[in-house]
């Protein structure tokens, strides 16, 4: 008697079992490279905490199509090698259907190669121009590229009448990348260049460049990097007494800058995505819902403000997943229906992807801040 | 049954344990990983040749593997060079830069050697970076051509782990032959003392300079390789972090002993693989396992591995001769 | 003139660095001289002196003075416990394994700073403001007269602790001969604590005055104890006026030549300084030739 009940019981336990394997159809499995740790963990983390958070908020309200997501991090460190490593784990050993990230355009670009063999639709985090310059047919990118930013700047500039400028950008990708369009758009807008200068990005003190600025005819300065040494040109300026008007690049645009530069950081403009001023935005600003819930979430859940760097990341995995909820879950589908993204009102800006253009901004897609008393405030 | 014959015999155990295992590993990402340690355990023999043979240390040695890794890019890259011809001009050209900094560089002794190799490593990090017009700078260097013999081209992970450990076992090999050699003898009598040495006839300063620059050439063409594998290089790869980490592969591993080289390479490639979760531990597990490591097992791993082997096997000839 | 000016500014500038420079390589020397061991991990406790003071004065809200003072403290004990686990149990270590020991330490320090504070940069709040003043058309900040005014300090009481305390006379023997100096009553283990407890003292002290300068993170040691390296090999490990020279003199050399040179090698003129002076004079500029015992 016992034995039979005890069949019974492990009978009806193996086909819950059956049949709950099938129900549960399998997870749709997207992969992740960002440097979380290292020198651009300023850019990885923040967007890490943002793809988890809504990954975990998609899964809670049922999935894409009833199918859970699930997310495969991997922390590429800023290094290259890693990133590489990293991406042949994901394509291989995982077999995600797709990758967002890396966080850096060093990473973006050494993983690029494999990724186009593979065949795995790729959205970038990271802002360097050449990463959808010349167009490539598995990547596309959310974050803005440099172009824009300086494209931005330059028009500001022309309205006060500007035209002698020095530019100090940092030896590294992001700030080479920078400096390139800098000169490139210089030439084309009519700005002189006075003097391009570098600084290392672990170097302490800037005073040498800037003093050569501070003896020259330059009306202004444009500082190109990523905390901290935008900070430290900063204080420099205030140090030296220089009066011009000083710029800074979207890679300042988080409160750490203000923090870091403190008083020195008084009157300095730069651009950025709508994210850090988004309750400043008109209403009619298609980007002030998504911008404003994000704000909000990532502050309940990080009790930290989500900013900019993040907001690359929220775009991906939203384009993701309305490419998902589109066309399906394999990874030609997914790359053909990203490719036909149109007006999606993301963090970074609006995004309308076509075969020619995979990175989908325009200039509109930042705006220009003013550090006002410690705060952002938006410059009309 | 001789030293030098156990020695082959074991060698050739190790090479055929390399060249069959990947075909248990087909397809896995696995393959991937050991194409990455065939790579540092090159780097790892090098460095110990000068480390662990004849005592010298160096914090520099990122900087020949950068530099036979940009060599080899720049000349693919920006020039029609055939990759195997510019792996034999980076190499050359490494050899040659150590040639000429060794006799200056050989003179110091300890600490004042190992901060001249560190300066020596971040003044050629920062070329490139700087430099960026050949380098591409910070950005990198991208679309390394493969290397290929006719149409065999080298641009898989099954491809590409027989390229890399053909190479690895050959420096390998090489090493093994340098040491039971004359040459090797005398490496070892400057380790200990190097008066004794001259006094012994040895000369010290010309023997020290050639062993800087075979090791030298050696990290270059396996920059080369890198290069050529991975198609991008930055110049992140080749600072002082990786100078550092390549020091402690070799001493983890065992100073002297070429499968403590391997060893070493093995461990610092997979702990971040097997440490993902713990990433933000890793520098500290490194410093860590380099003090106790020196303090409490200055041979290495490997000494360690052969004590226990040892140990095993007196247990086993003891319990033999018991029964 | 503006190019004048400009002079005064690069020389103002480096003087400050080399100031910064020389207190560094202050550590350096006195462990040297009382161990004859290059603690590598020197630029761990310039590190900890900044990241501590921000700690104790952000997260536990203390005034400036107590967290400063708790700072150095507390960078002392950590000094201490180096010495006590890693260095001391040693007895004829080779010295290559002294060297990977203290790399190792340096490592794990700056590990542990990261793992407790983070990748973040931060800020200490200047001693006295920022608002520039004007010498001559150059401009310095107030932190700058901290930073000459707290090293003119230090080097005083250096050269009074060395040369007229009996303690400092003791060391001093350690370092010319720790055998007869033990031959003669002096505890040759008590004097090599106390060579770490001052170095990781002055050390972490030069931390905390350049920080609001320069910021800190848990990396910021690795340059900043290369370059007070530099600067005792200039001055010939002198724990004393040679190593101040050899500071002033590299902070100066490296800012005139990222001024009129090019600012992105500035690293690299450091450095290529330390190389010729390795090569040509090893002993140091300001020292007289040794010769070495068997």
């Amino acid at each position: 008697m016992f034995k039979s009940v005890l069949k019974i019981f492990f009978a009806l336990v193996f086909t819950l079992l059956m049949v709950g394997s099938v129900i549960a159809a399998p997870p749709i499995k997207i992969g992740a490279l960002f440097s979380v740790s290292g020198p651009a963990a300023f850019l990885g983390e923040p967007e890490r905490n943002t793809a988890q958070m809504l990954v975990n908020e998609i899964n809670k309200a049922g999935g894409i199509k009833g199918r859970q997501l699930e997310l495969v991090i991997i922390d590429t460190q800023g290094d290259a090698t890693k990133a590489v490593q990293g991406v042949n784990k994901l394509i291989k050993d995982d077999k995600v259907v797709a990758i967002i990230g890396p966080s850096t355009t060093g990473d973006s670009m050494a993983v690029i190669p494999i990724v186009e063999k593979a065949e795995i639709p790729l959205i970038s985090c990271a802002a360097g121009i050449k990463i959808t310059d010349p167009v490539k047919k598995w990547i596309f990118k959310t974050a803005q590229n440099d172009a824009l930013a300086v494209a931005r700047i330059f028009e500001y500039l022309k309205k006060q009448k500007i035209n002698k400028i020095s530019i100090l950008t940092v030896s590294d990708g992001f700030g080479s990348s920078g400096r390139e369009q800098l000169v490139l758009q210089a030439r084309e807008s009519g700005f002189q260049i006075i003097s391009d200068e570098t600084y290392g990005p672990k170097d302490t003190d800037m005073t040498a460049q800037l003093t050569k600025i501070r003896g020259s005819n330059a009306q202004a300065i444009i500082c190109w990097g990523t905390n901290p040494g935008p900070a430290i040109v900063a204080r420099n300026v205030k140090q030296l007494g220089i009066k011009l008007p000083l710029f800074m690049s979207h890679g300042v645009s988080s409160k750490k800058f203000i923090e870091l530069a403190g008083d020195a950081a008084e009157g300095i403009i730069l651009p950025s995505g709508r994210v850090i001023v988004a309750n400043q935005m008109p209403n009619k600003d298609p980007q002030k819902k998504a911008t404003l819930s994000y704000v909000n979430s990532y502050q309940k859940l990080y009790k930290i403000e989500g900013d900019h760097f993040g907001g690359h990341a929220w775009d991906a995995m939203m384009l993701l997943k309305s490419a998902i909820e589109k066309g399906g879950d394999s990874p030609a589908a997914i790359r053909n229906q990203l490719e036909k993204t149109t007006k999606f009102a993301g963090i970074g800006g609006t995004f309308s992807y076509s075969p020619q253009d995979h990175a989908g901004l325009t200039k509109d897609a930042f705006v220009l801040v003013q550090i006002k008393k410690q705060a952002w405030t938006l410059v009309k | 049954m001789t030293k030098e014959r156990r020695q082959i015999l074991i060698f050739l155990f190790f090479a055929a344990a390399v060249l069959v295992i990947p075909f248990f590993l087909k397809g896995s990402y696995f393959l991937n990983v050991l194409v990455f340690i065939g790579i540092n355990t090159m780097l790892a023999v090098a460095l110990n040749l000068l480390l662990g043979y004849a005592g010298q240390i160096s914090l520099g040695h990122a900087a020949f593997f950068g530099l036979g890794a940009y060599i080899s890019g720049i000349l693919t890259t920006r020039f029609p060079v055939d990759p195997w011809l510019a792996m034999m001009l980076a190499g050359f050209c490494a050899a040659g830069l150590a040639f000429v900094i060794g006799f200056p560089i050989l003179k110091l002794k300890g600490h004042y050697l190992a901060m001249a190799t560190l300066g020596f490593g971040i003044i050629m990090y920062i070329i490139f970076n700087e430099t960026v017009g050949w380098t591409g700078g910070p950005s990198g260097l991208s679309s390394i051509p493969n290397l290929h013999i006719g149409s065999l081209f080298f641009d898989n992970d099954w491809n590409n782990y027989y390229l890399i450990w053909i190479f690895t076992l050959g420096i390998m090999l090489l090493s093994i032959n340098l040491s039971q050699s004359r040459i090797g003898r005398a490496l070892r009598a400057i380790h200990d003392s190097e008066v004794a040495a001259r006094v012994m006839g040895v000369n010290v300063r010309i023997l020290k300079v050639q062993i800087f620059t075979v090791s030298a050439l050696l990290s270059a063409v396996a920059g080369s390789l890198y290069a050529h594998t991975m198609t991008f290089i930055s110049p992140v790869a080749f600072g002082f972090n990786f100078s550092v980490e390549l020091v402690t592969m070799v001493i983890i591993g065992g100073l002297g002993s070429i499968y403590g080289s391997f060893l070493g390479a093995a461990i610092l490639t997979l702990l971040p693989e097997l440490l993902r979760v713990f990433q933000d531990f890793d520098i500290v597990i490194y410093g860590l396992m380099l003090i106790l490591i020196t303090m409490f097992m200055p041979g290495g791993l490997i000494s360690g591995i052969e004590t226990l082997a040892k140990f095993v096997v007196s247990r086993i000839r003891g319990k033999q001769s018991n029964a | 003139m503006d190019s004048s000016r400009q002079l005064l500014q690069y020389i103002l500038s480096g003087l400050s660095n080399g100031a910064i420079y020389a207190l560094i390589g202050f550590g350096f020397a006195i462990i040297h001289n009382a161990t004859g061991i290059i603690n590598f991990a020197q630029g761990e406790f310039v590190m900890l002196g900044g990241m501590l003071t921000i700690f104790f004065l952000v997260f536990l809200h203390l005034p400036l003075g107590p967290a400063i003072v708790l700072a150095i403290t507390i960078a002392t004990l950590v000094g201490i416990a180096f010495e006590r686990l890693t260095i001391r149990p040693l007895k004829n270590v080779k010295p290559l394994n002294l060297i990977i020991i203290t790399i190792g330490a340096s490592i794990f320090i700056r590990g542990a700073a990261m793992l407790i504070w983070g990748k973040d940069t931060h800020a200490l709040p200047a001693f006295s403001g920022n608002d520039p003043l004007y010498i001559a058309g150059a401009t310095i900040l107030p932190q700058h007269l901290w930073i000459f005014g707290i090293s003119v300090l230090i080097i005083i009481l250096n050269k009074v602790f060395f040369n007229y305390t009996i303690i400092g006379k003791a060391m001093r023997a350690c370092a010319y001969n720790s055998y007869a100096a033990s031959l003669v009553g002096i505890d040759v283990k008590t004097m090599v604590l106390l060579s770490f407890v001052i170095s990781s003292a002055i050390g972490s002290m030069a931390g905390i005055i350049i920080a609001p300068l320069t910021m800190t993170s848990y990396d910021v040691g690795i340059m900043l104890g290369l370059k007070g390296f530099c600067a005792v090999i200039i001055g010939g490990m002198s724990s004393g006026l040679g190593t101040i020279l050899g500071g002033l003199l590299l902070g100066l050399l490296e800012s005139l030549g990222a001024g009129y040179i090019s600012a992105s090698y500035k690293d690299a003129i450091a450095f290529i300084i330390l190389l010729l002076i390795l090569f040509i004079r090893p002993e140091g500029l300001f020292k007289k030739k040794e010769t070495e015992r068997v």
